[in-house]
């Protein structure tokens, strides 16, 4: 029987599971989204909406929108940080979509990731063909992030560099190029050629470039112009004197609805960053270790943007009560959805093999996209934050739910079974009465599963804006900060125990006690 | 008169093996008949096709003098009491639970319920403090009397016995024999019990039907069966009185 029902072969009336499994969990997803939506109006309404900054994964990225969000707090705006969202589509649809009004972008990603344009647009043509997309590039802040050229300052000195036509009469230096860099064509093959240079170029990985310039085993390497490590490393970025790299000019990007007195309380920011001050800077968070509040705020000071030291950014424990509180929303949503759909699916099919091996395939198949492409791939189902996230955590939590129930089920003593419908138990009293009730320990135990599970997942729905205790890791995993990784990982794991515990007290609970130890249940 | 049971010209099969061919017999109401036969015989089969749980493949059955419904079942089988071997009590219920859980569904009142199952335990003499245990607690005759009790919860009409006192020691089966028959003196229900213990079906039957590879070689009250010279029925009696 058991063989039967895991047997792929005997999914002949798969498609019929399929469209029944569908129909199921599409009045599950209107159900999440509805308790979503609820939760989301609920805030709304209780508070006037703060203004929510967002930011990508990368020290840059970070310590501009948490400028942003000072500078607005400044001027008596509440702010909300959303930051580390896993990439340019994640935070640009985290805009549109609402999740988040602003966040720092660059002039050259926006016209290639999400313009998918070719060649350079300045800022008025950027901002007509970003209007239909709903989203405002605002003044630029200054500096350029743009690829350069790196040396060690010995070699600088030593030779003379100051400017990249310098490097086409010394054929002698050793080019030593990221990989990403020699494969683009505004990379190493496009300079080559503008600048006639005569050397060839070997591929290293970009984190151990500068480490092969101090030891010598290169001589030239791309660098991004605003890398804290080139501070850190001393290295001298040689000029772009005819001009090859396309710009990266770093502004901030708004929603085009955004209140007009945000958006010029932002401008407040506007040419503070020259190349070497937002150099500086990144390199007071990665070489310093301080924090990017801490950071920001000298600056600001600095710039006569800000008055006093006092930071309105949340506290440790402000942001650990947050995070918790999201995360358990997004798992407890996600858990919940996917038992009344498991058991509900679990109770339709379980009387036929086919059936349940038809809802126990596919719900192992989802199973086995990694979480993070599943993450990923439902960016453009479901846009990003926590909607999304839910919708993934809801798929996972399925197959152990709707397993262990179909399980449970079809193991129960055919006497047992026998006896029930002979008594004259109705299909319901059987199971209200003796099915659900002895599968039970089962159910609870692949509830869970779920559960602890769902808890470890969705530390990855950060990435895709849905906040939580991912969110803290996803920073960590940027700055390489072990601390802030385990402001994250410490309350999930936490949490993970608590939901084992309350699983455990239930089940003593609800479960009698001969019933939940027996071997091989 | 007309029997509350009949099968006319009853086929069954499982896969290859046809259990019945043909098969009529008629069951008495108000009196308990004994199925008797050797493992394997088809006799628990005709239990099952009394109350639904199997259909014929050819023929008819009839209870209360008229086909088992397709429909319905529920009501109908609900006049119908079922015991078996191993007993098939629910392990997550209290003894008194088990006992009364059709009453429950019927909607008696918790006072209705406590009446029938004290009256019940008593009559099958089962200790009142045996009520708030799980039947794994209890010893195999014990649950063997819960199972009875259950069976005769609704005062049934017809109650189907399969072998419900087999696998417990003779002395404890001797005196559940007697708290049957003690029961079944304050209750007017047709009882068809399968057994192949002979002995077993002497006691507590008013009529015996001695089933052999499908088919019925005798039928008769028990007297009559005690005395007949079928070979294959004096076989049966002889097992008993060498066992």
């Amino acid at each position: 029987m058991s063989t039967g029902l895991y047997s792929p072969k005997r999914s002949t009336a798969a498609p019929r599971t399929r469209r029944r499994g569908m129909r199921a969990a599409a009045s599950a997803f209107r159900a999440v989204l509805l308790i979503a939506g609820l939760c989301g109006s609920w805030t709304a309404n209780t508070q006037t909406r703060p203004i929510v900054i967002g930011s990508k994964n990368f020290t840059e990225s970070y310590l501009l929108a948490e400028m942003m969000a000072q500078v607005l707090e400044e001027r008596g705006f509440e702010v909300r940080r959303r930051t580390g969202l896993g990439g340019t589509l994640v935070a640009f649809r985290a805009l549109q979509s609402g999740e988040i009004d602003a966040y720092p972008e660059y002039t050259g990603t926006l016209a290639q990731a999400v313009l998918e344009l070719e060649g350079e647009l300045d800022e008025t043509e950027l901002n007509a063909r970003l209007a239909p997309l709903g989203a405002e590039l605002l003044p630029r802040l200054g500096f350029n992030n743009t690829y350069a050229i790196a040396v060690t300052g010995e070699t600088a000195s030593q030779l003379g560099l100051q400017r990249i036509s310098d490097l086409a009469d010394l054929p002698q230096l050793r080019f030593g190029f990221s990989h990403e860099f020699r494969d683009r064509a505004d990379g190493w093959p496009g300079l080559q050629q503008r600048y006639a240079l005569p050397q060839t170029s070997s591929g290293i990985e970009h984190g151990l470039a500068y480490l092969a310039l101090l030891e010598g085993d290169i001589d030239v390497t791309d660098a991004y112009s605003t890398d804290g490590d080139l501070l850190k490393y001393d290295l001298r970025v040689l000029q772009d004197d005819l001009g090859f790299f396309p710009a990266y000019l770093a502004a901030p990007l708004a929603r085009d609805d955004l209140d007009a007195d945000v958006k010029a309380a932002l401008a407040a920011l506007t040419g503070r960053l020259d190349d070497e001050a937002m150099r500086t800077l990144n390199a007071e968070v990665v070489v310093e270790e301080r924090t990017f509040a801490q950071v920001a705020r000298s600056f600001l000071l600095a710039q006569g943007l800000v008055t006093s030291t006092e930071t309105r950014a949340p506290t440790l424990w402000d942001t650990l009560a947050r995070n918790t509180l999201t995360h358990l929303k997004l798992t407890a949503i996600a858990v919940l959805a996917a038992c009344v759909v498991g058991v509900g699916l679990a109770l339709l099919v379980y009387r036929s093999p086919t059936l349940s091996a038809g809802v126990l395939y596919v719900a192992g198949l989802l199973q086995t996209i990694p979480s993070i492409a599943l993450l990923a791939l439902m960016i453009p189902l479901a846009g990003v934050g926590q909607v999304p996230a839910i919708i993934a955590l809801f798929l996972y939590s399925l197959l152990p739910i709707a397993r262990n129930t179909i399980t449970a089920l079809i193991t129960i003593d055919p006497l047992l079974q026998r006896v029930t419908q002979a008594l004259g138990l109705s299909e319901l009293e059987q199971l209200r009465h003796v099915y659900v009730p002895l599968a039970l320990p089962h159910m609870l135990a692949g509830v869970r599963i779920a559960a602890v599970v769902s808890i470890g997942t969705a530390t990855l729905a950060a990435f895709i804006g849905a906040g939580g205790l991912g969110e803290p890791i996803v920073t960590g995993l940027a700055l390489n900060d072990t601390g802030l990784i385990l402001q994250g990982a410490i309350p999930a794991a936490l949490l993970a125990l608590s939901a084992e515990l309350l699983f455990e007290v239930l089940e003593r609970r609800l479960v009698p006690r001969h019933l939940v130890s027996q071997p091989g249940t | 008169m007309s029997g509350i049971i009949e099968f006319r010209r009853l086929t069954k099969s499982y896969g290859q093996t046809e259990v019945f061919r043909n098969l009529d017999l008629e069951i008495s109401p108000g009196i308990t008949t004994g199925l008797v036969g050797e493992s394997g015989c088809g006799k628990s089969t005709l239990l099952q096709l009394i109350n639904g749980l199997e259909r014929p493949d050819r023929g008819a059955v009839h209870t209360f003098g008229r086909p088992v419904p397709a429909t319905g079942l529920v009501a109908f089988r609900r006049r119908i009491g079922y015991a078996v071997q191993g007993t098939g009590l629910f392990p997550h219920m209290s003894v008194a639970r088990n006992i009364s859980l059709l009453g429950e569904l019927e909607g008696w009142s918790d006072s209705g319920i406590r009446a029938r199952t004290g009256k019940l335990m008593s009559l099958m003499a089962l200790d009142g403090e045996l009520k708030s245990r799980y039947p794994h607690e209890l010893s195999g005759g014990q649950q063997q009397r819960v199972g009875i009790c259950r069976a005769m919860f609704l005062q049934p009409d017809i109650l189907l016995l399969d072998e419900p006192f087999s696998g417990v020691d003779p002395l404890t089966r001797a005196d559940i024999h007697e708290q049957f028959l003690k029961l079944m003196g304050s209750e007017s229900t047709t009882v068809v019990m399968v057994t192949h213990d002979m002995s077993e079906a002497v006691i507590l039957a008013d009529e015996i039907v001695v089933i052999r590879e499908g088919a019925i070689v005798r039928q008769g009250p028990v007297e009559r069966i005690k005395r007949s010279a079928d070979a294959y029925v004096t076989r049966l009696f002889g097992s008993v009185r060498t066992s």
